[in-house]
């Protein structure tokens, strides 16, 4: 049996890296200006935000939490619970920290409504974009994000800038898909209803359509959150201060303490961040459901 | 006379599929939906079907799931695109319509109630009614009195702020018909409004469709899979099978003449008093006489005649009342007068009465029911006898 019957031939051999290599060489040398408008802009989002964050006192988010909690749940001890584990990351000394991190989050969330939501209602009226946007959204959530990582360095510098993209490219897959998905299952009869009283096509998409997906969509928002939190420590690699920081210094310093403070305090915030925005999808659910 | 078609359809055919053009070819060759189907994977939902709905009226289209009905409803507001054929609303074809005129019509003259409501749970009562007047830009207070107006109508005043998932069935279908009553349609489309319904609840429907239909003066256009509700509701009946129109007819001629094996089948399973009315049962009143005959005649003509009471009408053949052979007796021994021998009370019905309605009342009945027309003329009577035997 000859060799290459089991072993794939070595012979065949398409080469790939060298053309990408060159590609992005030839971005980072020809697009500067672009790349440099691009971080400008989100530097001074990302600034914009940060400025509100750093503003916010730490009692009233604190307040803010409860009452929130409070609103979604109806229960006491939860609105407590999650008070306390709030106020326990300011007193493990890291709301410094947090409030660099919640910047980061708050910015890639924005930036993947701004594009995900639209994306998603034309995926959901188009099958040809669908079917391009797929595969592409498959490949954004599979592809390891070191992978762009280095590129987006090289492109747009170390920092936040870069850790933001990198952060929706990641993040913002599940908001397209579910908004896509929510507007589809809309219930026949009542996008029949809309057209055949009248309604524009603009009109049945947002009086109809839109408040008939908001529950599915805001399951989109939610792990749109949720992943982009998870994308945290690995943004801290290319120069990100925070939590992520945090734990990654930890680790090289082998001070297993200080990285877990950092954990908690990331687990602390997913946490309320995913209950608080699960509770308001749920009480839309309810007031949409049969 | 005066043209009083409001809408008509044309040829219309709806296929669904790829290859569209040779499917229709062989539809019009005379083959079958399912021939056509195994050989190009076309589905001919409507094929061929033609009719037209007089304003005013009731149409009901009646067939079984996959008969093509709902397909037709569909065309006739432009949910679904026709593959070919036309359909004329007042003389125009609503397929050369431009895109606002398109709008306007669905604004205005067509409005659809449907079978699982489509009601925007989102809403709540008054919102989901006024939803018609809202997206053609009226003003909030304006649409909501209006809206308020309608669920009044339909019995579902005190609720307009309750949210659609707090209501029961019939009452969703209430605010169906409310929000499409809202814009004052000259049309109403149902799509087997009542068929998501228990029993009960259909019947109280169904009547109340009759009456509001009347009130308003709508033209209805009915999709059903129930010969009973079909045959109560309809002025017109259309049967369909398979995409096509198999017979257009008035329910007492579809059943006293059934174009084929098919329609009589379907019409068996019909409750024959669903279908009769009283006209079909009535008789002309053998003793008839006026209160100037006096007791004399009265006697003379019932003994004539073999019968033991008479109507007394007016001059116009207006009903006055019954008069008895006992108190005919009486009126000529001079024991009463004749005016107070009149028994003016008694049970009266009207010519399109179902004979079903009538049951219970024949039943209980002393006398053969008079049968009046609006003016109170005296149409006929129907016995006891006739009711029971008409239903066997």
């Amino acid at each position: 049996m000859p060799d290459w019957f089991i072993r794939f031939p070595s012979e065949i051999n398409v080469d790939i890296t060298g053309p990408i290599d060159r590609a992005i060489d030839y971005m980072v040398r020809q697009w500067d200006p672009f790349f440099d408008g691009i971080t400008k802009i989100l530097r001074s989002f990302l600034n914009g935000i940060e400025y509100i964050v750093d503003r916010i006192p730490w009692w009233l988010l604190i307040v803010l939490v409860f009452i929130v909690t409070w609103r979604v749940s109806k229960k006491i001890g939860k609105s407590i619970l999650y008070s306390l584990l709030l106020f326990l990351i300011g007193a493990m000394g890291l709301w410094p920290m947090m409030n660099i991190t919640l910047t980061l989050i708050i910015a890639s969330v924005i930036i993947s409504i701004l594009i995900g939501f639209p994306a998603g209602i034309i995926a959901s009226s188009s099958e040809r974009f669908n079917s391009i946007l797929r595969p592409l959204l498959d490949t954004m959530q599979t592809m390891p994000s070191f992978v762009y990582l280095i590129p987006s360095v090289m492109l747009l510098g170390l920092g936040k800038v870069p850790a933001v993209i990198a952060t929706t490219v990641y993040a913002i897959p599940p908001l397209i898909r579910l908004t896509s998905h929510g507007i589809r299952q809309v219930d026949k009869e009542v996008v029949e209803a809309a057209t055949a009283f009248g309604s524009t096509k603009w009109q049945s998409l947002i009086k109809v359509k839109i408040p008939q997906a908001m529950p599915t969509i805001m399951t989109g928002v939610n792990q749109t959150i949720m992943m982009a939190i998870s994308m945290v420590v690995t943004c801290s690699m290319i120069g990100v201060t925070g939590l992520g920081q945090e734990v990654i210094h930890s680790i090289n310093k082998l001070e297993a303490g200080r990285g877990f403070a950092a954990g908690i305090s990331i687990v602390i915030i997913a946490i309320i961040i995913d209950r608080l925005t699960q509770g308001i999808v749920k009480k839309g659910e309810s007031r949409i459901e049969e | 006379m005066k043209n009083n078609t409001i809408l008509e359809v044309k040829n219309l055919s709806k296929l669904f599929g790829k290859n569209k053009k040779a499917a229709l070819e062989m539809a019009k060759g005379g083959s079958n939906k399912v021939e056509i189907e195994k050989k190009l994977g076309v589905t001919v939902a409507v094929n061929d079907v033609s009719f037209k709905v007089e304003r005013g009226k009731f149409f009901v289209l009646i067939g079984l799931s996959g008969s093509g009905k709902s397909t037709v409803v569909r065309c006739l507001n432009l949910l679904q695109k026709p593959t070919s054929g036309d359909i004329l609303f007042e003389g125009r074809s609503i397929l050369d319509f431009n895109k606002k005129e398109l709008l306007d019509y669905r604004r205005t003259k067509v409005a659809m109630v449907f079978q699982s409501f489509g009601l925007m749970s989102h809403r709540n009562v008054l919102e989901n009614v006024a939803y018609g007047l809202e997206i053609r830009g009226i003003k909030k207070d304006e649409r909501e009195s209006e809206a308020r107006e309608l669920i009044n109508m339909v019995g579902l005043e005190g609720w307009e702020e309750k949210s659609i998932s707090q209501l029961s069935g019939g009452m969703r279908q209430r605010v169906g018909i409310a929000r499409a009553l809202a814009n004052d349609p000259d049309i109403l489309l149902m799509d087997e409004p009542f068929s998501a319904l228990d029993p009960l609840v259909r019947q109280d429907m169904q009547f109340e469709l009759l009456s509001l239909q009347k009130k308003l003066n709508k033209t209805i256009v009915f999709i059903t899979h129930d010969i009973n509700e079909a045959f109560k509701l309809g002025d017109r009946v259309a049967i369909m099978n398979e995409g096509k129109i198999i017979q257009i007819d008035t329910p007492e001629n579809m059943a006293a003449n059934p174009a084929n094996e098919y329609v009589e089948s379907f019409i068996s399973s019909a409750d024959k008093g669903q279908i009769y009315s009283v006209k079909h049962i009535m008789q002309t009143p053998l003793c008839m006489l006026q209160p100037k005959d006096g007791a004399n005649r009265a006697l003379k003509l019932m003994r004539d005649n073999g019968v033991s009471s008479a109507y007394v009408v007016g001059e116009k053949l207006e009903l006055i009342g019954i008069l008895t052979l006992e108190d005919a007796i009486k009126v000529k021994k001079g024991e009463m007068s004749l005016n107070n021998a009149i028994i003016r009370e008694i049970l009266t019905t009207k010519e399109d009465t179902l004979i079903s309605d009538l049951l219970s009342v024949a039943a209980t009945a002393k006398y053969p029911i008079a049968v009046i027309d609006n003016e109170n003329h005296l149409k006929g009577i129907v016995s006891k006898a006739a009711v029971i035997s008409s239903l066997v």
